[in-house]
This record gives structure tokens, C-alpha cells and sequence, in this order.
């Protein structure tokens, strides 16, 4: 039925332009998704492979370093995102007020964190907060704190660090995708609403956040997504003698621990791939049910 | 009263971002003045610059194979950078021209393959590429990462910008199919080209994980790499590592602030 608005040569002309990537997605996602799947149901170290059922979901349930990486990765995620949104939607919408000073480089400011890589920016906040580091210093100074904060040795004040530095290094990237929707609204219609006397708390509430919601969705999937995977950070930042996750595991996430499980530890590929798609899983139940909010409201 | 209020309120939201936009630039001259003093200075956060540059430097170039690093992180980020662009815009080009309904569920099915993290296919990638010969290649570094599937995405919603009258001008100008998009298309989506370039140099320069996995001896590391396993040290030297950082950040800067005008308007959907 489709094919009455498409000609045969035109069909085939569209097979060859999406060709390269269905090859290149078929080969090195495809694949190793329905292996790493088929993987899951075995035990075994290294490549001696035997199937094994489920006999990894239960070692799921008995496995408390797991439980301790999961726990730390959903504390991440439910602070942190909710945090990086607010932030970015509030920056976004005071920059794309025409009035405001100095709109050009405060938005080319906020946005810098995103050229760093990870790696480099993790460092960055690794020597920022060292125990007599410039951070200490700067709160001792202003009298918030009275001693220097233990931050990479305290397990609290470790994850504290890590939701930190996400938040600086991905407020700035979120924002340009919600100041790119907020220019493509009409202004005529935040004119009409300032004339029928809306205070801006309600234009905010009613006229903007209606209208982003679908970047809001997006953003906040991506986010979802990418925090659900936090690995460099961890393997950085709170990172001692090497060995990622640091202290005493505070800030061991699940790409890590499957990081871990694969090439630190003796190899053990099929629990590591269980717990990859339990990760796989989260990611669906929690896209599934952003959309599903998305929806209703 | 009102106005007074509405004043306050104007100088509280400048002072919000005066301030946000303070912490978002000073690490950058923490890592600058850093990289001219000593790691004890550092960790005791002076913020001050300081005389041990030229040291630092030193350093880093008799510790680290420089050009060798260099090299290998631009040949990584360029080739993958080229390929993803092609590759992707391709695609997202032909979902959008040639719709049809096999071709959309395929796309549908792409949204899933999206939300399939990384860790996921680590493993398997790397039993792949070692049993096929190309661990510790350049080759298992990229080829994983060129049909981005979010790029893709990127370039499908961009093509709906593309003006049809062109495409339809060209097509009784008798032009084929491959010379509209290369001829046509190409340059008339210059800025989305250029946000695109943005994202994905930055993606592949500063790539980790996987290249930590795939890259194995010291002659084929890129400098992301080099600034990790520096950092990982049991006491690492901060003054050496900032110098590593700068010149690890340069590049990407470099390309942001020669292409922001453009990624600006390619993130707003302009053709120009």
C-alpha cells in the first residue's frame, strides 16, 4: 500500500541509502545483543561456557555487592536527573529572555563543561576535591563548613561528589536542547498571555513546560539512559590505587561492577551479560514509564 | 512595589547565572593554573599560577609518547568522525525521503536498539573483535561506533527542513538519486552538518570505555586514555596530568568555538 507513493526504482534507491547502516547496526548491535542474551543463560569462567538456566538470575538475588551497585545506581538516578532537568529548564528559560545581559556568553559558559571529555573533567574534579583542595578551602572560607569535607574517603560525601560532577559536566547539554524548542515557540503567544495579565510563574507552569514536554521526554530519557551506564566518572573520580568505585564500593554503579566482573576479576561473562540486561530491562520499564507520565499529563 | 519586586527578582535570576556560569568555567582555569604548579600545590588548592610549567611539560613529554598519542587520537576521532557522518546522514536521509512501511517499522525498531546501553554489548563486541583477529585495532575502536543510531535520528528530523522543490527541481534537471543527495543535499545542510561534526568529534575524541577495552599496548593509545591511566596512579602528579588535560582538551574547544554559530543553528533546524 505503501509502495503506491514510492516507484520501484525510488524503493530500491531507499534500501541503498540506509544499506551501510543496517549492515553496521546488524553486525556490531544486533548481534552481540542476542549473543550477550544467549550469553546470560550460561556459567562458567573464562570461555569454558556450560549452559546454565537460570542460575545467574539466582545468583542475582544472592549477590550483595550487585544489590550494593544497583542501590548506588538508582540513588544516582533519582537525585541526579531530576536535579540536572530543573536546572537546565530554569537556565534555558532565563537565557531566552531577549532583556537579559550578556545572553551570549553566560549560554556559551554554562555550555563549556560539554567539550571536556570525561575522563579529563574527572580529574579535574578529583584534585578540586582533595581534602586540603580549593573546594574545602572555599567553603571553609565562607564559613559553610567548619572542617575540610572527607570527600573521596566518605562514602556519603562520595556519591554527593559524583551527582556533583555529572550535574556540572551535563546541565549545559540539556539546556541547549530546551533553549533550541523555547526559540521555536511562537512569542506571539507569551505576548497574548502577558496582555490577559498571566503572572509568569503561570506562564512558566502552563504555557512552557506544556509545550517542552516533548524535549523534557527526550532529555530526560537520554538522561536515564546515560546515567543508568555512569562508568567514567566512577572509574575516575572516586577511583583509588586504580580500582574504581572507591570508597569501599560507595560509588559502585552496575557498568562497573559489570566492568569488573569481565576484565578485572577472573572472567565471567555469563553473569556479567545478566547483568547487563538487567540494566537493559531498567532502561525499558523506565523509557516505558516517562512515556506513559508524558502522556497523561 | 510590583516593580520593585519584579527588579529584585530580575537581578536575583542575573546573579543565579552570573554564578552558574562562574562554575562552569573555573575548572577550566583551575586545570590552566594548574598546569603550572607543583601536585602538592594543587591538592592544597592553590589557585594561583605558579612557576613549574616548563617542568610539567618536560614531564609529560619524556613520560608520554607525545606525538605518538596525538597521532593516534586524531586519526581515531577524524576517521570515526568522517565514516559516522556519512554513514548516518545516508541513512537518516533515506528514512526520510524513501518512506515506506517496512523501511518506517525498521526505524521504530531503531528507537529500541537506542535504549540498549553500552555495557550490554561490551562483552560480546570484544570476544568478537579478539577471536576476529582486531583486538588492539584502530578498526575495533570505530566500527562499532559509526551507525549512531541517535545521529541517525538527528538527520532524519533535520531532513524534514530539506526544501522538496529542490530535490524535485534537480530530479527533472535528470541529476540521480546519489548526485542530489551529494551535489544538492550535502551543502544546502551545512549547519546541520556542522552540529552534527560537533557532537560526534567530541563523542570520539573523548571515548573511553571501549577503547580502554579494545586498546592494549602503550604504541596505540589515544590521549583520553593516557590521561586516565596517569590519573589512576596511587598518588597521581597533578601537575603533569593538567598539562596532559590541556592538550586533551584543546582540540575539542577548538572545534566548538570555530563551529558554534553553526552548531546553533543546526540544533535549531536551519537551513542556511
Amino acid at each position: 500500500m505503501a509502495m503506491t507513493s514510492v516507484t520501484r526504482q525510488e524503493n530500491r534507491a531507499g534500501w541503498a541509502f540506509i544499506m551501510p547502516a543496517l549492515v553496521l547496526l546488524g553486525l556490531f548491535m544486533v548481534y552481540p545483543i542476542l549473543w550477550s542474551l544467549w550469553m546470560s543463560l550460561q556459567t562458567g569462567k573464562g570461555m569454558n561456557l556450560h549452559f546454565g538456566g537460570f542460575a545467574n538470575i539466582i545468583r542475582l538475588t544472592k549477590d550483595p555487592v550487585f544489590q550494593h551497585a544497583l542501590s548506588n545506581t538508582l540513588i544516582f538516578l533519582v537525585v541526579q536527573v531530576p536535579i540536572m532537568i530543573v536546572l537546565a529548564l530554569l537556565f534555558a528559560v532565563a537565557l531566552n529572555n531577549p532583556r537579559l545581559k550578556g545572553r551570549a556568553i553566560l549560554r556559551t559558559a554554562i555550555f563549556l563543561p560539554c567539550v571536556t571529555s570525561l575522563v579529563a573533567y574527572s580529574v579535574l574534579f578529583k584534585s578540586m576535591f582533595a581534602v586540603d583542595g580549593v573546594v574545602n578551602d572555599t567553603l571553609m572560607f565562607l564559613h559553610i563548613i567548619r572542617q575540610p569535607i572527607g570527600w573521596m574517603i566518605d562514602p556519603f560525601w562520595a556519591k554527593v561528589l559524583i551527582i556533583l560532577a555529572i550535574t556540572w559536566r551535563w546541565t549545559g547539554y540539556n539546556m541547549v536542547f530546551y533553549l533550541a524548542a523555547l526559540q521555536n515557540i511562537d512569542p506571539s503567544i507569551y505576548e497574548a498571555a502577558r496582555i490577559d495579565g498571566v503572572p509568569p510563574r503561570a506562564r512558566f507552569f502552563r504555557l512552557t513546560i506544556p509545550m517542552l514536554k516533548p524535549v523534557i521526554l527526550f532529555t530526560t530519557v537520554l538522561s536515564t539512559i546515560g546515567t543508568l551506564q555512569l562508568f567514567d566518572e566512577v572509574n575516575t573520580i572516586t577511583a583509588s590505587a586504580g580500582v574504581g568505585g572507591a570508597p569501599a564500593d560507595a560509588t559502585l554503579t552496575l557498568s562497573l561492577y559489570i566492568y569488573n566482573l569481565t576484565f578485572r576479576f577472573m572472567p565471567t561473562y555469563g553473569y556479567a551479560a545478566t547483568v547487563s540486561w538487567l540494566i537493559v530491562i531498567m532502561v525499558g520499564i523506565l523509557s516505558w514509564i516517562q512515556f506513559q507520565v508524558a502522556k497523561e499529563r | 512595589m510590583s516593580k520593585t519586586l519584579a527588579w529584585l527578582s530580575s537581578l536575583l535570576i542575573q546573579g543565579a547565572l552570573w554564578l552558574a556560569a562562574f562554575i562552569s568555567v573555573f575548572p577550566f582555569y583551575w586545570m590552566i593554573a594548574g598546569a603550572t604548579n607543583t601536585a602538592n600545590d594543587i591538592t592544597g588548592g592553590k589557585i594561583s599560577f605558579g612557576s613549574h610549567l616548563i617542568e610539567n611539560i618536560t614531564k609529560f613529554f619524556t613520560l608520554v609518547d607525545a606525538p605518538r598519542v596525538f597521532a593516534n587520537s586524531f586519526f581515531v576521532a577524524i576517521t570515526g568522525t568522517v565514516l559516522t557522518l556519512i554513514v548516518t546522514s545516508l541513512a537518516g536521509y533515506g528514512f526520510e525521503i524513501f518512506r515506506s512501511r517496512t523501511r518506517d517499522r525498521i526505524f521504530g525498531g531503531l528507537l529500541f536498539l537506542l535504549s540498549v546501553p553500552f555495557a550490554a554489548l561490551m562483552i560480546p563486541l570484544f570476544v568478537m573483535f579478539s577471536k576476529a583477529g582486531l583486538a588492539n585495532t584502530f578498526a575495533a575502536v570505530l566500527l562499532p561506533g559509526i551507525a549512531a543510531i541517535f545521529m541517525i535520528f538527528y538527520f532524519r528530523q533535520s531532513t524534514r527542513a530539506f526544501p522538496h522543490e529542490l530535490r524535485d527541481a534537480a530530479r527533472i534537471d535528470g541529476l540521480k538519486e546519489w548526485q542530489i543527495f551529494a551535489y544538492i543535499y550535502v551543502p544546502v545542510m551545512r549547519s546541520t552538518y556542522a552540529a552534527a561534526m560537533i557532537i560526534v568529534f567530541m563523542t570520539n575524541w573523548n571515548a573511553y570505555l571501549w577503547p580502554l577495552i579494545v586498546l592494549q599496548t602503550n604504541e596505540m593509545k589515544t590521549i583520553t586514555l593516557v590521561v586516565a591511566s596517569l590519573a589512576s596512579a596511587y598518588t597521581p602528579d597533578y601537575g603533569l596530568i593538567m598539562v596532559a588535560n590541556v592538550l586533551a582538551t584543546l582540540p575539542t574547544i577548538l572545534v566548538f568555538f570555530l563551529l558554534q554559530r553553526r552548531f546553533v543553528e543546526g540544533m535549531l533546524g536551519g537551513v542556511k
